[in-house]
């Protein structure tokens, strides 16, 4: 996916939020899903089992607008997280422009933030994309939670954001850092229209060109 | 629809949040036209703009009796406007409305996308507040946020006052409730009022339907206590503390706000410029692939202008192509290699060949070689122009005008010169060679058939254009007009001109100004009857041709007659021939001067050898009439 249409004079950006099963990804887009104005807002996708577990993928698109005479819209997309989704996960990844990896703050989801954030470097390796040359950025979710049940920030970066990607902390049933890491991956995104990432046949383009 | 009489001042209660839209409605109820004009109010559902609209109409109503007020609903307006248009009666409409004091117009919002609403009200806006008429508009958000109105509108609205009316705080719920009661004629105990305005409803309807709800109450129920109101009208939840929902949506707009800064550092304006011109293209059904792989460049290549200009100018020749191929043959344009800048050459070529057609104009006819053309003084200016053509067409005698009577070897020189033409310019060059009256034919078959694109294409094709018999032009007016420019297009392009006509130009009858001055313009070049020399020549070679032999003394009696052409010649040879054939002899002198004494003169019948001397003499059919009776006196015969 080109991010840059000079052409149509369009700006898709399509950000896939990753991370465990239960670490709130949904969640982050139905605060977002709130917040827009009516008319901004598609109709928000949400394939999800009786339980309210994410089954297939959440989709939200946003029409941000006219921004500098492109029609810029964002695509936001969810896998599912639980391990046994690999394959959906890998086709929701496809063509991403930029990843949010949502971690759960729980002390006991641990291991599952260090398999998961694995486990997306893994499949964009296997799409032929360089993890290095894709924006990500990281959300430590659930912060809100009692003391004693969340490790801090700072455990967290250590023990999953090893290559020190911009990280948030949040409380995306609230909202709290919700809009601060959409900000924080966008600016990343868009960064790339001027570097070289908005051609085809680059990393990031690759998926799906 | 009128203004409704119970909606007025003294019962529009004032507080804080709408102060000033009502002072404002005041001054422009007491002196309409002169100022806040036009009056635009806004404010969300309920909070009183009908109310305070009607007031206006209601007040300068009893101000001014002799003023025609009107109150309308936008909707309504739009019906109206329909119905005029749909009945013819737009005239009607613009009256009814064009005489207006004060025009109150409702529910502006709903002019979103009405663009013939929209062009009409501003019309009708300029010409009232042109004569100081008065116009109050109302609306539930202000004029900019009105989606889809002509910018012009939009300024036209904001140009007079704009006030908005809030949410009355809990004073004026307090009043506008007790007004409602002194209105409905109701008591209630004491603080329940006051209870009631507690409630934070957003508007003014929701407020006197609480109302109405209690007087219904304390009717069934008895007098209501300042306790039971809450339950009565299920008071809304408060609202959650600091997220009303303009701060809410606060989060999402500064994210917008960062986004367009990221946005604005990133884009390229050079890749805007080429978008644009791929939109643009694309748009107009052109393939843009040179622009788009501009596109992907990295860096903007230093002549990125140029390429862009370019492409249109490619796209420009694409589109001359397809109209001189359309002209031609409709069938041709509008297919995918017209809409490819990168197959120009492509597109050209294929137009080149559908103008030139499928048949080339006819070319010279090879039996007149330049070589059998003998040369006398009385055709030597003619042959040495002629040569002079050969070395160098186009420029030494452009055009060459060959003039002389019927038989002299006109036809014969004009074809020898286009052979010779074609032999030295090679394959590819062509040599149209044609009589005028075939032109004529062409040209009127292909105004009959609507191709005379094609025919022009054709012609215009050639090399060198040679025109056999020009006087046939004379009179006609179409063929001329044909003529004149295909010469244009030849003499400009250095291409060569011959023409042959039996008189020089200022000879021939109703030929145009124009084209006798341009066939003067080169080089007239006369050809006589065949002088004693020729004559001579010419006998000597035909009989050599023939196979007759011949006695000097034979010679120089033959070469002594005149003649007034070549044609006469050939004649000559042929009843000598046939003579001899009778006479079961060799042709002598004596034979020779029997056959062509007058007092011998008698005709004979054409002999079966005249076909065959005649094939060996000329190889053209078009000349030769084979079954004439006495073919040895009239043997060649010009069929046109």
């Amino acid at each position: 996916m080109s991010l840059v249409n000079y052409a149509t004079r369009e700006i898709t950006c399509k950000i896939v939020y990753y991370g465990p099963g239960r670490s709130g990804k949904t969640t982050n887009l139905h605060y977002i899903y709130g917040q827009v104005p009516e008319d901004r807002k598609g109709k928000m996708v949400s394939l999800a089992t009786q339980t309210d577990r994410t089954l297939f993928f959440d989709f939200l698109p946003l029409d941000l607008g006219s921004i500098s005479g492109f029609t810029t819209k964002f695509q936001l997309y969810t896998v599912p997280g639980q391990v046994y989704y690999q394959a959906t996960r890998r086709l929701v990844l496809q063509g991403a422009d930029g990843v949010v990896f949502v971690a759960d703050s729980q002390a006991r989801q641990l291991e599952e933030n260090i398999e998961s954030f694995q486990d997306l470097h893994a499949n964009l390796a296997e799409q032929g994309v360089d993890p290095r040359t894709m924006p990500i950025v990281v959300q430590y979710n659930k912060q809100d939670l009692p003391k004693e049940l969340i490790l801090p920030v700072a455990e967290l970066s250590d023990a999953i954001n090893f290559r020190g990607s911009p990280e948030f902390s949040a409380d995306a049933l609230h909202g709290p850092g919700v809009f601060e890491t959409l900000r924080g991956i966008s600016e990343q995104v868009l960064r790339r229209l001027s570097a070289a990432g908005a051609s085809p046949g680059t990393a990031a383009g690759a998926g799906t060109k | 629809m009128r203004v409704d009489k119970r909606t007025r001042f003294d019962n529009y209660v004032v507080g804080s949040a709408n102060r000033l839209a009502v002072a404002a409605a005041h001054a422009v109820s007491d002196a309409p036209g002169a100022v806040y004009n036009p009056l635009f109010i806004y404010s969300s559902s309920g909070l009183g703009k009908t109310h305070l609209t009607h007031a206006i109409g209601n007040q300068a109503m009893a101000r001014h009796p002799d003023m025609a007020i009107e109150y309308v609903p936008l909707e309504d307006f739009v019906e109206q406007l329909h119905a005029a248009i749909a009945t013819g009666e737009m005239d009607r409409f613009k009256q009814r409305y064009g005489r207006v004091d004060v025009l109150l117009i409702d529910d502006m919002q709903f002019l979103t996308g009405r663009r013939e609403t929209q062009s009409e009200l501003l019309r009708l806006l300029n010409s009232l507040q042109g004569s100081k008429r008065q116009i109050v508009m109302t609306s539930d958000r202000p004029p900019a946020e009105i989606a889809d109105v002509d910018e012009r509108l939009i300024q036209k609205l904001s140009g007079g006052l704009i006030v908005d009316i809030g949410v009355p705080d809990y004073e004026t719920r307090v009043a506008i409730l007790r007004a409602k009661c002194e209105e409905k004629n109701v008591t209630f105990e004491p603080g329940v009022i006051e209870e009631l305005a507690r409630v934070e409803f957003t508007n003014i309807r929701e407020l006197q339907g609480a109302l109405n709800r209690l007087v219904s109450a304390q009717v069934t129920d008895g007098t209501l206590t300042p306790a039971q109101v809450n339950a009565l009208v299920g008071a809304p939840e408060p609202a959650p503390p600091g997220s009303p929902t303009a701060a809410r949506q606060d989060e999402f707009f500064s994210f917008l706000t960062d986004i367009a800064s990221a946005v604005a550092a990133g884009i390229e304006p050079w890749k805007v410029r080429v978008g644009e011109a791929v939109a643009f293209w694309n748009g107009e059904g052109f393939r843009t692939r040179p622009l788009e792989r501009l596109m992907q460049e990295q860096k903007a290549p230093e002549n990125w202008e140029a390429l862009v200009r370019g492409f249109a100018q490619a796209v420009e020749q694409l589109k001359e192509l397809e109209q001189q191929v359309s002209a031609v043959d409709p069938t041709l344009g509008g297919t995918e290699l017209f809409r490819d800048p990168e197959r120009l050459s492509e597109a050209a070529a294929f137009v080149e060949r559908a103008l030139a057609g499928a048949v080339p104009p006819a070319g010279p006819q090879a039996a007149f070689a330049r070589a059998t053309f003998e040369e006398s003084p009385s055709n030597q200016m003619a042959v040495r122009a002629a040569d002079a053509v050969i070395t160098e067409p186009g420029h030494r005698y452009n055009p060459l005008f060959l003039a002389g009577p019927s038989g002299v070897g006109k036809t014969h020189l004009l074809n020898a010169i286009g052979n010779e033409l074609a032999r030295r310019g090679g394959a590819s060059y062509r040599v149209a060679c044609v009589g005028a009256q075939l032109f004529i034919d062409e040209l009127i078959a292909a105004l009959q058939d609507g191709t005379i694109e094609r025919f022009r294409a054709r012609y215009r094709a050639a090399d060198a254009l040679l025109l056999d018999d020009v006087q046939f032009v004379g009179g006609k007016e179409r063929t001329q007009d044909e003529l004149f420019h295909v010469f244009n297009h030849f003499h400009a392009a250095g291409k060569q001109l011959v023409f042959a006509s039996d008189v020089p130009p200022k000879q021939i009858e109703g030929l145009e100004e124009r084209l006798r001055s341009r066939f003067e313009g080169g080089l007239v070049a006369e050809l006589n009857a065949p002088d004693r020399t020729l004559r001579e020549k010419l006998f000597t070679r035909f009989l050599a041709v023939a196979n007759v032999p011949v006695t000097p003394e034979l010679l120089s009696y033959l070469a002594e007659r005149s003649a007034a052409s070549v044609r006469e010649l050939i004649g000559t040879v042929h009843r000598l021939m046939a003579a001899a054939e009778q006479a079961g002899a060799p042709l002598t002198l004596p034979i020779a001067k029997l056959t062509l004494e007058p007092a011998n003169g008698a005709a004979t019948s054409p002999p079966s050898s005249v076909r065959q001397a005649a094939d060996t003499f000329f190889l053209d059919d078009e000349k030769i009439i084979w079954e004439w009776p006495d073919a040895s006196g009239r043997l060649v015969e010009e069929l046109r």
